[in-house]
């Protein structure tokens, strides 16, 4: 077997330890006395973590440069996506019990809601849109598409910042990393421009 | 079995055994789970060491004695279990997760414990706490306990009316308002060597809300003496505002003529006021008040203006414009 797949099921496996912990707290009836905020934040935390996962996949390959890492970000993306709909479906189902008045006026009105669902809508299309089939049709514009990673990144973020009153640990962790893998595009980015400059002046 | 992991070079700004402590949030961060087993096994018999320390600082206190039912008392609801009081609430003094001041407040020492009388009073001075307790009868209240949050509990207090306490210091017609501190001491309170607040903690009542019968200081809870995660040894119970007002393990008690700048105002002014009354129709910035979850429940209930004491308040603020009451 290729080394790849390997850690590909590995990853797999470790990447579903959140939603198999929360469903052992919740076997065990350990989830505080609020059940309902403790799942909200558990999976928000957990959504936020691995779209800041999947961010590292292409730092990770430019420098050791194993080319087969980057099969791990598809997979990586969606559980980022599949932590946040249960997040989202915390609110809506657990939280708000289809108020659909109450969560459309929390949509409109409060920033801190707006941004969660903007990410949401963002990583939805994401998640949508990274079948082989869609890669195919979408050609140069499925690259474009799913820069939109950077925008949710930065919303969610934003979100994770609102929904604390003070700062965190967990959120300057999630921060940083943030940080530091976007930080690594931009110099990436500058290196490999200012590396052709000079042959294009010989 | 508890999976343990060695603290994460990461978090270097914090202690290794708080961070041991945190159970939840290390399953949250479980993302090395392999070499946390490992290091698990090595640190295992400090964390069993602390673990023991841990269950002693919050389990059951002592009984109080002679506690009268009082008819101010809300009646006709379901009181919050012992469990739910005490293993969910905010005291930032111990971390900013609500499972924290249970999982942390070991630390504090409620004895011996002094507390300091100052400003426009006749009887200023510095008091152990069993002599400034000393004078009055215990009285069982209560109360609704409306977080601005939007979650509520039914807590048993056990404590003094605040205006017999406020009678004893005999205030000078120059105090306008009554300034409450809690302790700070880092060593006992790790929360407080992080810069989440500004510490020590403020809070404070304008003199006629201090003295509403409705005001206690509780020094104790289901006829148990306070315990530590709760505000112990003394702290502010006003049901008719948000619970962050309710200022836990009060070290100093101030009599001044401004209106103090409570701690919660100073760090976020936008969404939180000097008054804080519980209000369904003022929102908070990032979620509505017009609702709450009642803990143990799981539909939303509506909020009462006045927490549903208005009878005993509202006339406290007669004439103010209630959108600032928030």
């Amino acid at each position: 077997m290729k080394p790849i797949i390997i850690v590909k099921r590995v990853i797999f496996a470790a990447a579903l330890i959140p939603a198999a912990a929360l469903g052992y707290y919740t076997y065990q009836g350990d989830l505080t006395a609020n059940p309902i905020e403790f799942i909200t934040h558990f999976t928000g935390d957990w959504a936020i973590r691995f779209l800041v996962i999947t961010l590292a996949i292409t730092p990770l390959r430019r420098i050791s440069g194993w080319n087969p890492i980057i099969q791990l970000r598809r997979m990586l993306g969606l559980f980022a996506f599949f932590y946040a709909t249960l997040h989202f479906l915390t609110w809506f189902v657990l939280d708000w019990f289809f108020d659909f008045r109450q969560m459309a006026e929390d949509i409109a009105m409060r920033p801190f809601i707006t941004l969660g669902m903007a990410t949401f809508v963002m990583l939805l299309a994401l998640a949508v849109t990274s079948t082989q089939g869609s890669i195919r049709r979408l050609g140069r514009r499925w690259t474009q598409l799913h820069r939109l990673i950077y925008v949710a990144t930065a919303t969610g973020l934003f979100h994770f910042w609102l929904a604390r009153k003070t700062v965190v640990q967990q959120f300057e962790v999630v921060l940083i990393a943030a940080v530091l893998l976007l930080g690594f595009r931009v110099w990436w980015t500058l290196r490999t421009r200012l590396h052709r400059r000079p042959s294009v002046a010989h | 079995m508890l999976i343990r992991r060695a603290p994460d070079l990461r978090y270097s700004d914090i202690t290794s055994k708080s961070l041991y402590l945190r159970r939840r949030e290390f399953l949250r961060e479980a993302a090395g789970a392999a070499i946390g087993a490992a290091a698990a096994v090595a640190m295992s018999p400090l964390a069993a060491t602390v673990a023991a320390q841990e269950r002693q600082g919050t389990g059951h206190g002592s009984k109080l004695a002679n506690v009268k039912k009082s008819p101010l008392s809300t009646t006709g609801e379901k009181i919050s279990t012992w469990d739910e009081i005490t293993s969910y609430n905010n005291f930032y003094e111990f971390g900013p997760y609500k499972e924290d001041p249970k999982e942390n407040a070991w630390r504090l020492k409620p004895r011996p414990w002094t507390i300091t009388v100052e400003g426009y009073a006749e009887k200023k001075g510095t008091f152990g706490f069993d002599e400034f307790i000393h004078p009055y009868a215990l009285e069982e209240r209560i109360y609704r306990m409306r977080c601005v949050e939007a979650w509520s509990m039914v807590i048993p207090w056990v404590g003094i009316p605040l205006k017999d306490i406020i009678a004893t210091c005999k205030p000078t017609s120059q105090a306008k308002y009554v300034e409450f501190v809690t302790a700070f001491n880092p060593a006992q309170m790790p929360g407080q060597t992080t810069r989440m607040l500004p510490w020590p903690y403020v809070e404070g009542l304008r003199m006629d809300e201090a003295n509403n019968p409705l005001a206690i200081l509780a020094v104790g809870l289901y006829e148990e003496t306070l315990p530590n995660q709760d505000g112990a040894p003394i702290r502010l119970v006003v049901p008719w505002k948000y619970g962050f007002k309710g200022v836990k393990s009060i070290a100093k008690i101030r009599f001044v003529d401004y209106q103090p700048k409570n701690t919660w105002q100073v760090m976020t002014p936008n969404e939180y006021g000097f008054f804080a009354n519980v209000n369904p129709n003022v929102d908070h910035p990032r979620w509505s008040q017009a609702s709450e979850r009642r803990i143990g429940e799981f539909f939303r209930r509506k909020t009462l203006p006045f927490n549903g004491y208005a009878d005993q308040v509202a006339s406290l603020y007669a004439g103010m414009d209630p959108k600032k009451l928030y």
